[in-house]
């Protein structure tokens, strides 16, 4: 089932949470919402949920419009952000929940229930949990069991807000890889909402960076990763370094930390830099420079042997060439 | 001080021994998490205890004794004479009128200003509240001027020969009108802090609107609205003020129970006015008990799910 959003508008007050937003979501991808808080990505969301409705523009299902759709008939499974499981069901009533409140003449039989909960059960492997509360599960135990819950009605889209935002790092990591399996899986249609860039390049097939509101860039992890439509684009997704373009003013140019040689001798293009700081990480020497021309500093990232190799004391002076500078013009 | 001393310090077998000894001190003198001295404790729990033995406690009692004190025989004459009888059913129908519709009012209103964002929401909760900042006879007098003989109402209920004022329907309206708050007051809070997630996660899974009220957000605030309706219920039974500027004090028509104390105490019948007062303090009681229950019983719901659970798991 795909999703297309059509020039989707949607103010708070004088806030625009999303600004004439157009996407297209193909049938079976996994799609990342990547933006900072207040970008408008969740509330892109819930409109595709229907829990939010847009100022102007259309939602379509599979080019079926679906904008004056009420949420409880888009046939979306939704997981929040906090889970919002149901306190005083057991995990097997909280899965079973959306079988139950269907119309009757569309009720499962009470073993073909307990048949569909058992293997959703099966697949987020909690089988053994089933009889117990959500207060007494862990976080990421309970995220799993929201999932299942909005599997359970077997949704066309499925809608993530969030989805490891309250859980711990260890947790996110397992979860998200699990994730991206589980989407290998049962192939249905996937939008996640994240602000973690790693989370986004790592899960999704293709990202959507957001920013007030508006998409920045659509693409594959690789293509915004690599090639950034804009300095936003660059900033948000790692660590990036700005630089001057000799000559040029008003351009500015980005560099990743990894993306940078230290020389000892002055070459052209080159910045010469003085060391501010250095530490070693695992196998990755972090350094920090200062600009000669403006004293700005600059993050190279080197792996650990060739850092050792330049043998650079604090104060030093080196040159930093860019081997890929991103060049933008200042708006 | 350079590094090597301090670490020499840290090492000294005398600095090693010392800490130990210091923590047990300090466990010994403080237990718990009060830092105040004995006395001043001590001073704190007696003030407290002497306020509740003098406000509380002695007048219960004075009650009792008051009520008893020309025996037992006197006293079951007070109560099952003619007109406490009619009190008592007159103030059991009220409550039973008003609490329900309460229950209804109060979920209906929690849910509107919890859930839902709208203008004027702040107003209604005000409004909400204005039986709580109005003084009771100022609520009666409000329904005499609406619906009395010379009220905005006065000649069509005449002419239609509907009685209001100094009838059943007053005194049950002026309840329905004091009692407002209880419940609504003790759900807004509570369904403001579980915001509307889980609904919104039934909404998507397909529940409507019903479904959704009765399956998730009852069950999450059915302890809260028990608790409401008790204390909605106490204040139904035992309202004075408003109930008696609408009632007209009919013996045996329009008297509540709060009312015919008052009579009572007013003819100088003191043993029966007491006796009377004693079904309201017993009322009272009951109330206390059942709002214990419903405090143990939250508890208990919580460990019988982590109990049920755990042998579930256990059996595996």
């Amino acid at each position: 089932m795909s999703i297309e959003l059509d020039h989707v508008s949607k103010r708070f007050g004088d806030f625009a949470a999303v600004d004439d937003v157009c996407l297209e979501v193909a049938t079976g991808e996994l799609v990342a919402l990547l933006g900072p808080s207040g970008s408008g990505k969740t509330t892109l969301l819930r409109i595709v949920a229907g829990l939010e409705t847009p100022d102007s523009g259309s939602v379509r299902f599979h080019g079926e419009d679906a904008t004056d759709r009420h949420a409880r008939e888009r046939q979306v499974g939704f997981v929040f952000q906090h889970y919002a499981l149901f306190g005083h069901m057991t995990i097997f009533e909280n899965i079973a929940f959306g079988l139950r409140v269907r119309p009757r003449a569309q009720r499962l039989r009470e073993t073909e229930i307990r048949e569909r909960v058992g293997k959703l059960l099966d697949l987020i492997q909690l089988d053994w949990i089933a009889e117990r509360y959500p207060h007494q599960l862990s976080g990421g135990q309970r995220q799993r069991i929201a999932l299942a819950r909005a599997l359970a009605v077997e949704p066309r889209v499925l809608l993530l807000d969030e989805p490891f935002g309250a859980l711990d790092a260890r947790v996110r990591q397992e979860l998200r890889r699990w994730l991206r399996r589980l989407h290998d899986e049962v192939h249905v249609t996937s939008v996640f909402v994240t602000h973690d860039q790693e989370e986004a390049l790592e899960v999704a097939d293709r990202i959507v960076v957001t920013n007030r509101g508006r998409i920045e860039q659509i693409g594959t992890p690789d293509e915004v990763y690599d090639d950034p439509a804009t300095p936003f684009v660059i900033e948000f997704l790692g660590q990036v370094n700005a630089l001057p373009i000799p000559g040029v003013p008003e351009a500015v140019g980005y560099v990743r930390p990894h993306e940078i040689e230290v020389l000892r001798e002055s070459v052209a293009s080159a910045f010469p830099a003085r060391l501010a700081q250095s530490a070693t990480i695992g196998r990755l020497a972090r350094l920090e420079f200062t600009l000669e021309q403006d004293r700005r500093s600059v993050n190279v990232e080197l792996a650990r042997d060739d850092a050792r190799a330049l043998a650079l004391e604090r104060g030093d002076l080196a040159f930093l060439r860019p081997l890929h500078l991103r060049r933008f013009e200042a708006s | 001080m350079d590094a090597a001393s301090i670490g020499s310090a840290a090492f000294d077998p005398r600095h090693r021994k010392a800490a130990p000894r210091s923590l047990d001190a300090r466990v010994s003198t403080v237990p718990g998490v009060a830092t105040e001295p004995r006395f001043v404790r001590s001073l704190l729990i007696g003030v407290a205890l002497a306020f509740l033995m003098l406000f509380l406690f002695a007048p219960l009692a004075f009650v009792l004794v008051q009520a008893l004190r020309k025996g037992v025989d006197v006293y079951l004459a007070a109560i099952v004479e003619p007109d406490a009888v009619s009190a008592l059913k007159l103030t059991l129908l009220v409550a039973g009128i008003a609490v329900p519709l309460n229950l209804v009012f109060g979920v209906a209103a929690a849910w509107t200003i919890a859930k839902f964002d709208f203008p004027g929401r702040n107003g209604l909760v005000t409004l909400i509240d204005l039986p709580f900042s109005v003084s009771p006879v100022v609520s009666g007098l409000i329904f005499v001027l609406v619906f009395g003989l010379q009220g905005w109402f006065g000649g069509y209920l005449r002419e239609h020969d509907l009685k209001v004022i100094f009838a059943v329907p007053g005194i049950v309206l002026a309840t329905v009108f004091v009692t407002f708050p209880f419940v609504a007051r003790e759900l807004i809070p509570l369904m403001q802090a579980q915001g509307t997630e889980q609904e919104e996660a039934a909404t998507v899974l397909g529940a409507s609107g019903w479904q959704t009220f009765f399956r998730v957000t009852l069950p999450n605030i059915k302890w809260g609205l028990l608790y409401g309706v008790i204390l909605c219920n106490a204040r139904a039974m035992g309202e004075f003020g408003a109930v008696s500027v609408v009632s007209g004090h009919i013996r045996g028509a329009t008297n509540t129970l709060p009312l015919h104390v008052e009579i009572l105490y007013n003819e100088y019948q003191f043993s029966a006015a007491f006796a009377v007062a004693s079904l309201l303090a017993l009322l009272a009681l009951v109330t206390l008990a059942l709002k214990l229950a419903v405090e143990r019983r939250t508890r208990a719901h919580c460990r019988l799910a982590t109990d049920r659970a755990d042998t579930a798991a256990a059996a595996r």
